[in-house]
């Protein structure tokens, strides 16, 4: 599969995603992650790194791609928005663990679609540990809402916390897990 | 961490996104910076004594327009920078011919009155003022803007910071503008653009540590 073919599938995903839909916006994140995977681990193998490591990348570009996709231009195309993102994070990967100083060139965003590798594997993300560090109220909301998959309603009948603030605890703690992870000590 | 899981993780009740969200968020935090800066205009210099009368008002509509420029061109910047993969650097073509035409009209004032002149036109009344408050105004514009371009996903960060630190320059300039005019356009160029370009620079430096995600 190429960027060319897949553009316009991944696109309408993305926006039926924006809408609200799960469906579309899990099978968008499961598509998306077979390009990251094979993309990560070329680039690593490049600059003679560990491919062990690009699983942690392909998370962490996952978790970017979702709680940053308010800044996906709905009416661009989608592939430049996910290359983008997916350099930036192995830009940041590279500078954070000390890497050589290499610069990965702009043009090789566009490599981010050129072949796609299915084989999921764990990662040394620890999700459990990750939420641990969340404050009790958007940890109540994330393992509420995210992990055992309530509505907020319920969850904020369960919790005692109004619907409006279920929302905004699973939002931020959404987006402080991204931060946690990019400061995650090394596993 | 299996990825399989995560995706289920975070494609879990997920929210539907309004489309307008960056934009509102960004103008927002710009709307909030301007206010703050025109505040504390008024409490340190107080209310303005010619408000727009006085000799000076083709300086002072001069000086809004470069100020009020910057802060267009660089508000359509920020708003491509915040977007990942978005291309598009034509805003900093017009940030560069707004100082450009500022620079020749001011070198062509200065060419057409006689030397002897020249120094007062420089050195206008106030000069230090421009250099102490123009930073000072753009403090709080600054904050609020890279408050919300925090919350966006820039990937060049020096770029994106570089230009909130103008936008938060040129806001401070038009504050100040706005509570006296300028005596000459060599007098614009060199104290409301220069400290201008130093918060500029500023925001450059500052840019790749706050605006990390």
């Amino acid at each position: 599969m190429t960027i060319s073919s897949e553009e316009p599938e991944l696109r309408a995903l993305m926006l039926a995603g924006l809408g609200g839909d799960e469906a579309s916006h899990k099978s968008l994140l499961k598509k998306l992650s077979t390009y990251l995977r094979a993309y990560f681990k070329g680039q690593l193998a490049r600059i003679s790194r560990s491919p062990l490591d690009a699983e942690d990348l392909v998370q962490e570009t996952l978790i970017a791609l979702h709680t940053r996709r308010h800044t996906y231009d709905r009416s661009q195309p989608l592939t430049p928005w996910v290359s983008a993102i997916a350099r930036y994070r192995l830009v940041d990967y590279l500078r954070r663990t000390k890497a050589a100083k290499m610069d990965v060139p702009v043009e090789e965003a566009e490599g981010v679609f050129a072949v796609d590798d299915v084989s999921a594997v764990d990662s040394g993300l620890d999700l459990t540990k990750l939420l641990a560090q969340l404050t009790p109220k958007m940890r109540q909301a994330i393992q509420f809402v995210k992990l055992d998959g309530l509505s907020v309603s319920e969850a904020a009948a369960r919790s005692g916390m109004s619907q409006s603030a279920v929302k905004v605890s699973v939002h931020r703690g959404l987006r402080a897990l991204s931060l946690l992870v990019r400061e995650r000590s090394p596993s | 961490m299996n990825t399989d899981e995560l995706i289920n993780f975070l494609g879990t009740n997920i929210e539907p996104v309004k489309s307008g969200q960056l934009r509102n968020t960004l103008l927002g935090s710009l709307a909030v910076g301007a206010v703050a800066a025109l505040c504390l205009m008024l409490v340190i210099l107080g209310e303005p004594d010619e408000a727009f009368g006085g000799g000076h008002l083709g300086l002072k509509f001069l000086g809004l327009v470069f100020t009020l420029g910057l802060v267009i061109a660089g508000t359509s910047y920020l708003l491509r920078a915040a977007r990942p993969g978005t291309p598009g650097r034509r805003p900093l073509v017009v940030l560069g011919l707004l100082f450009f035409a500022l620079l020749s009209a001011g070198a062509i004032t200065l060419v057409l009155s006689h030397p002897v002149v020249w120094g007062e036109m420089v050195f206008g009344p106030q000069w230090a003022a421009c250099l102490i408050c123009i930073p000072l105004f753009a403090i709080a514009p600054f904050a609020s803007l890279i408050w919300a371009l925090r919350k966006e996903a820039p990937t060049y960060p020096a770029w994106t910071g570089a230009v909130a630190g103008l936008v938060a320059g040129a806001l401070g300039g038009a504050a100040l503008t706005l509570h006296h005019s300028a005596g000459s356009i060599p007098f614009i160029l060199l104290w409301y653009g220069g400290p201008i370009v130093v918060c500029t620079v500023v925001g450059a430096i500052l840019g790749p540590r706050l605006l990390r995600w």
